[in-house]
């Protein structure tokens, strides 16, 4: 039986257990008259009932797809000839890759013998048997937990506790996937950034003004010599997302400003959903906006005042992404002076404030901590763009404050390291890992003393 | 058409066929103190009885209506108010007090659906004159809120925060002396002068609100309005705001908008009733609740209507 036909049979049965429950749970107390002599509601009964059927079964089901793999290799291999149990792991594992492919009907790698053609049936076999109990296995346990629990339905079962002690369970499960992702991408781009390190010293690193990713393959090779300093990537990240900072916090600002205060509510409907259309432009398209058409125009622009600029800037790049993060800050922003109580507007104008005295002096102050919590955000999000520095920074490692020049940031080297015919565990590889991991530290940083900022305040002002 | 209004708000269920069997009773018994109410005046004629004219009037409201978009929230409201005098609005909710007191600031100006008719005169000048800047105005007009609302600032600068943007300070000694003023006349100077750098919402609800008045004061204002300023105190602190207000209204004038009788009685020198939009009785505090000459009016102080 194929695991989806298993499964909506066990959605089916703990449907219908779902209603023997209620009815048996009603039935014990004589009738839906009676509904008040049971500790819970009805239905907390069925859903007992339904869990009891449907939980155990789901396990198990999850258990056996975990397991069944690696069971059947490793019977399969038990079943070869002496001659294949002796490969090395990696031949091994290109022969059962090859029993695979052939049970499944794939191309295989090589010549079909008898031996290979027996284990695929084996393995065949194998695998059918493997359904056919497990669908037993699977319906005896739905059966069988169903079962327990109707018989334990009581008039002074407490049904509804039990039931929400599971469904506590199952919220806790999935706030944890978020967070045990995070964890487990947080450790596997630490340990490959140990390995780059154990090539790589972590000072070098660090410290080195010399990035150029290179490492020999032979050791005769011409330009064998690589450097992994990352400063130029950091200063060049830093570099674009001061350019975009300096476009996007004014200009957001005073939108947010504008739309939350002075605004006609008609202005406000239309003017808000366009800038989140802004929002919702994909990168790539700022991207090919900024290589293609600000780009230029910064270098007409640059040299019409006689300025020397490349043709991948940094400040087209910058301006490009500014623009990008514009609606973010403007957002944010317009939401934190939105929660700005009205009391506090009133109060400034029945002082006799002007309307920009209330804003710069009392409501601006009182959104502050939102404001900032939604810059350091916007920060982030600029630190980690790539598609449009890809296009419009340029590939070029400068160590430079010159928004004129070309600069590279850590992650267009990220994607240039990892789109390469280079091993896995070469440095250079590797070396986007480190990276990686830098950069996540760098937010993790920023985004914690956002949270700071935004709690002292947010204890000072409430 | 009235009286359908009427039963909305009403909470007791003995009122509306009362009103509606006996209209005009009271009044009729002393028509010597309302010479401007018609005898056979009906229940919500939008006349006012009682004496909405005082002795040393400061502000006039003449016929004032305020609209918010199609809805007609104050209705020909006329009063008077006095140079050194404390008046109490009092009315059941929605009946449009709150909003007759932000009319006389214009604090309704912020609000875009609103418009005001008619004419209100401070100190003989229409406030609402071409030359006549709401802010300029709200500086002579100041106001108290529900809620204490300090702003997110210390307490210092709270209080300094009207004398500066107003320029009253020539430097940084006068604002101290303004700043100190103010709060020992707020009552409140004993208890902050060695804190005056702390926020001002670390203080206690009572102190806000004494707060909030000082920051009032520091502006010297002519007319203090207040909108409910101790329906979120407790009673100690609320029998603080109202000493203060005795002594306030040694110099200012003060209006008080609130939904305790007993605190009208205690504060006030007069009192008016609104009842849905109209202005329904304007009277020296003790005659309103000991004799009062409206039907609508006696109803409310004596609880019938909430």
């Amino acid at each position: 039986m194929q695991s989806t036909t298993l499964i909506l049979l066990l959605g089916f049965m703990a449907t219908a257990a779902f209603y023997f429950g209620r009815g048996r749970s009603l039935s014990l107390v004589g009738g839906p008259g009676h509904g008040t002599a049971l500790h819970s509601l009805p239905g907390y009964y069925g859903y007992y009932v339904a869990i009891w059927v449907a939980i155990p079964a789901l396990a198990l089901l999850l258990l056996w797809v975990m397991v069944e793999p690696k069971l059947i290799v490793t019977l399969v291999v038990s079943g070869l000839p002496e001659a294949y149990r002796d490969l090395s792991p990696g031949e091994l594992n290109l022969l059962i890759n090859n029993i695979q492919n052939l049970a499944s009907g794939d191309v295989v790698s090589v010549a079909v013998d008898e031996t290979l053609q027996a284990a695929a049936n084996q393995f065949n076999q194998y695998a059918a048997q493997s359904r056919q109990i497990l669908a037993v296995l699977a319906l005896g346990f739905a059966g069988l937990g169903g079962a327990i629990a109707w018989r334990r339905i009581h008039p002074d079962l407490r049904a509804r506790n039990r039931v929400e002690r599971v469904i506590r369970w199952f919220l806790i499960a999935a706030s944890s996937i978020a967070i045990f992702t995070t964890v487990g991408i947080v450790l596997s781009v630490l340990f490959e950034a140990i390995r780059f390190f154990q090539k790589v010293p972590i000072t070098e690193f660090l410290f080195g003004l010399n990035w150029s990713p290179q490492m020999a393959i032979r050791a005769d090779q011409v330009g064998s010599s690589g450097s992994f300093g990352a400063v130029p990537l950091f200063t060049g990240t830093l570099l674009v997302t001061a350019i975009a900072m300096v476009v996007a916090v004014p200009v957001g600002l005073m939108t947010a400003i504008y739309l939350a205060e002075y605004s006609s509510a008609r202005v406000r409907a239309t003017a808000k959903p366009l800038l989140e259309v802004l929002a919702g432009i994909p990168t790539v398209v700022y991207g090919f906006f900024a290589a293609l058409t600000v780009a230029p125009w910064v270098r007409q622009a640059g040299e019409s005042v006689g300025l020397e600029v490349a043709s991948e800037s940094a400040l087209a790049a910058g301006l490009v992404m500014g623009i990008m993060i514009i609606p973010l800050v403007s957002s944010l922003s317009d939401d934190a002076i939105n929660a700005v109580p009205t009391a506090m507007r009133d109060g400034a104008l029945g002082l006799g404030s002007t309307r920009s005295e209330t804003m710069t002096k009392v409501i601006l102050p009182a959104a502050l901590p939102g404001i900032v919590g939604g810059i350091l955000l916007a920060v982030s999000r600029a630190i980690g763009e790539t598609m449009i520095v890809v296009m419009a920074a340029g590939l070029a490692a400068n160590l430079t404050a010159n928004p004129f020049e070309a600069v590279t940031t850590v992650t267009v080297q990220i994607v240039t390291l990892l789109v390469g015919d280079q091993e896995f565990d070469s440095a250079k590889t590797l070396a986007a890992f480190a990276l990686g991991l830098m950069l996540f530290v760098v937010t993790l940083f920023l985004n914690v003393i956002g949270l700071n900022v935004v709690r002292k305040y947010r204890e000072q002002y409430d | 058409m009235k009286m359908t209004a009427m039963t909305d708000v009403t909470t007791d269920n003995q009122t509306p066929p009362t009103l509606t069997e006996e209209p005009a009773a009271a009044p009729v018994a002393e028509p010597i103190q309302m010479p401007q109410v018609p005898e056979q005046e009906t229940e919500l004629s939008g006349e006012t009885v009682g004496n909405i004219h005082c002795e040393n009037p400061f502000m006039i409201a003449n016929d004032v209506n305020v609209y918010y978009g199609d809805n007609h929230a104050i209705k020909n409201v006329s009063l008077e108010i006095g140079k050194k005098e404390v008046i109490a609005l009092i009315g059941p909710s929605g009946c449009g007090k709150s909003t007759f007191l932000r009319c006389l600031n214009r604090m309704n100006d912020t609000i875009e659906t609103a418009r005001v008719t008619g004419q209100i005169t401070l100190d003989g000048k229409d406030i609402h004159r071409k030359e006549q800047d709401p802010v300029a105005l709200r500086a002579r007009v100041g106001m108290v809120f529900q809620k204490p609302n300090p702003f997110p600032k210390s307490i210092y600068d709270n209080v300094a925060y009207g004398p500066r943007i107003h320029g009253l300070a020539a430097d940084r000694a006068e604002l101290d002396d303004i700043v100190h003023t103010s709060l020992e006349r707020a009552g409140l100077l004993k208890e902050v002068k060695d804190r005056l750098d702390e926020p001002g919402t670390s203080l206690s609800g009572g102190q806000q609100q004494r707060l909030c008045i000082a920051r009032t004061i520091a502006v010297n204002p002519e007319v203090i309005l207040m909108d409910e300023p101790c329906s979120a105190l407790d009673p100690i602190a609320t029998a603080r705001i109202e000493d203060l207000m005795d002594e306030l209204c040694e110099d200012y004038a003060i209006v008080i908008v609130t939904h305790s009788m007993q605190q009208a009685a205690r504060v006030s020198r007069r009192v008016a009733y609104f009842h849905l939009g109209l202005l329904v009785e304007v009277d020296e505090t003790d005659r309103i609740f000991t004799n009062p000459q409206h039907r609508l009016t006696e109803d409310y102080i004596t609880g019938r209507i909430g």
